[in-house]
């Protein structure tokens, strides 16, 4: 199979690896996919809660390159967006900048899956005001 | 070093200068149909054929009246499991095989399903050999054939064949052999292992595509077969076609090569294949070997690397031909049905890499595999989630993952 350039230069060099504070009110983190599925994303957000922009987003990948490549632009379109921003992302929109062929079309709907988690875990954070340790994966 | 590095040779392998060699008269100067009997180009294919004929026999121990020439060891398999089948429908319908053989063979069982026969899939052992208690139980006045591959394409696993073949003999079952990665490999004989019916194909030994065999006992007892090819009425009526003489001058020439150099090469492949292996586990944790290392063929190295996905490991060592057991590499999205069988889980199937060293393989070579695919699963852990989870002493069985 061929990849698209895209895909190997997100490949070949990550955008954003790593690893926020998840206990940290400001930060959200989605974890989606499951290890018998191939495919398991992490995908963090840092918000600062005053003007809602995400001001960082992190990921770790377990999964084919497409899978790291849509994580990967998932926490580069994050930057800089705001939270209901970030929410407006769509598949589609990770399908289209990757050239993703159909059969990893669902390497694109993890990543979506994964920026809603975070935001919702990040949301669910600020209304509750405390928890910290709410964190799922 | 020419790159990509080929550690693919389960796949296919690069045809051997010196089988090239043989083959090339066939198709010009002596292009002849090894069927025309009266005349010198006929007569020139027919030796070609009947020297061929012979060297595979010599490297399995048979009589060269039992080798039947096919395109490949699907028709082989095809044909051993369906002759069978039809041939012997008064004496009874069950066929036992198992779970781990080629599609080849698995599919050309649910073809027989469909027509009637009954088929027992006997399940593996964790190191990927069958029970032959097992076995010997699944055994009915129904039965009529066992097929047991001799060395398995994935994990390289060699069954315990001679075993198989006495329980076979015992019970009075026909007893066929998909032996593809065994012949030429390891030392096959059909009389000390009692097998009736064999598939060989040429590509897996340094030979052409497109030429293969079927290995059919003419001796107690004496094999029959349903034609699944109709014609001319070649290969003593059980496979017409016109031959093709040069896959099958390559064959030949393959087979004899593969006899001469069979004992210095197997030694030589085991310490190039220990060595990858040793320089893998000394320098990476959580690697697993699938299938036993005792009963394995000396080119085979399958292992799993825990928290790196095997087709994104494919894609780090892009100048390395190997393939995975991870469903991404395939069609269907399904890990390997092959280490499913052995129980794996479906996490360590999508992380395995199946190494299978050649003729032409090196050790310089085997050092930078090693090297790259160290370099390269260290750079995946340091971005897997699962791996970072490990690290942190999570119990990963115990994580409610969400399904998609």
């Amino acid at each position: 199979m061929a990849y698209s350039d895209k895909v190997v230069d997100h490949y070949n060099n990550p955008r954003n690896v790593g690893s926020l504070d998840k206990s940290r009110n400001d930060v959200g983190t989605g974890m989606v996919g499951a290890p018998e599925c191939g495919d398991v994303m992490k995908l963090q957000i840092q918000v600062n809660s005053s003007t809602g922009v995400i001001e960082d987003a992190k990921f770790k990948t377990f999964g084919c390159g497409s899978a790291i490549a849509s994580s990967s632009l998932a926490t580069e379109w994050l930057k800089g967006k705001t939270v209901d921003e970030a929410m407006e992302i769509k598949n589609t929109d990770i399908v289209n900048e990757l050239t993703l062929p159909p059969v990893k079309i669902h390497c694109s709907v993890l990543a979506e899956d994964a920026i809603k988690a975070a935001i919702n875990d990040y949301r669910t954070k600020q209304g509750a005001g405390v928890s910290a340790e709410t964190v799922s994966h | 070093m020419s790159k990509p590095i080929y550690f693919d040779n389960h796949a296919t392998t690069p045809v051997d200068p010196r089988v090239l060699e043989a083959m090339l008269p066939y198709f010009s100067d002596n292009f002849g149909n090894a069927a025309s009997r009266n005349h010198a180009y006929g007569w020139a294919a027919e030796d070609a054929v009947e020297k061929s004929r012979k060297q595979i026999a010599s490297l399995v121990g048979a009589n060269s009246k039992e080798i039947v020439f096919t395109s490949g060891a699907t028709e082989s398999n095809n044909l051993a499991l369906k002759g069978v089948a039809e041939m012997y429908a008064e004496k009874g319908n069950h066929i036992i095989t198992a779970a781990t053989e080629h599609k080849a063979v698995l599919d050309t069982c649910k073809h027989l399903e469909k027509k009637g026969c009954r088929i027992t899939y006997l399940p593996l052992k964790g190191d990927g050999l069958i029970d032959l208690d097992m076995l010997r139980d699944s055994i009915t006045d129904k039965t009529i054939l066992i097929s047991i591959m001799y060395a398995n394409n994935e994990i390289g696993v060699l069954q315990p064949i001679k075993e198989i073949g006495k329980i076979a003999k015992e019970k009075g079952v026909l007893f066929h052999s998909d032996a593809v990665q065994a012949v030429g490999k390891v030392p096959v004989n059909v009389i000390e292992d009692s097998i009736d019916l064999m598939s060989i194909t040429a590509h897996k030994i340094y030979g052409p595509k497109g030429a293969g065999a079927l290995y059919v006992r003419r001796k107690s007892p004496r094999v029959q077969l349903t034609a699944q090819m109709d014609g001319g009425g070649h290969e003593r009526g059980m496979r017409s076609g016109t031959l093709n003489v040069p896959g099958i001058a390559g064959l030949g020439a393959a087979c004899e090569i593969a006899q001469k150099e069979m004992p210095e090469e197997s030694v030589r492949l085991r310490g190039l294949r220990d060595k990858l292996r040793k320089t893998l586990e000394s320098n990476l944790e959580e690697v697993y070997i699938n299938g036993s290392m005792e009963h394995r063929l000396p080119n085979n190295l399958n292992m799993s690397f825990a928290y790196v996905e095997g087709e994104s490991l494919l894609m780090g060592i892009n100048d390395i031909a190997v393939s995975s057991g991870s469903a991404c590499t395939s069609a269907t999205l399904e890990p390997s049905y092959v280490l499913k069988a052995l129980g794996l889980g479906d996490d360590l199937a999508h992380t395995s890499i199946r190494f299978g060293l050649g003729r032409f393989n090196t050790e310089e070579e085997v050092d930078y595999v090693a090297k790259k695919m160290i370099d390269v699963v260290n750079k995946l852990r340091e971005l897997s989630p699962l791996w970072e989870m490990f690290k942190d002493g999570v119990d990963l069985s115990k994580v409610q993952w969400t399904a998609h």
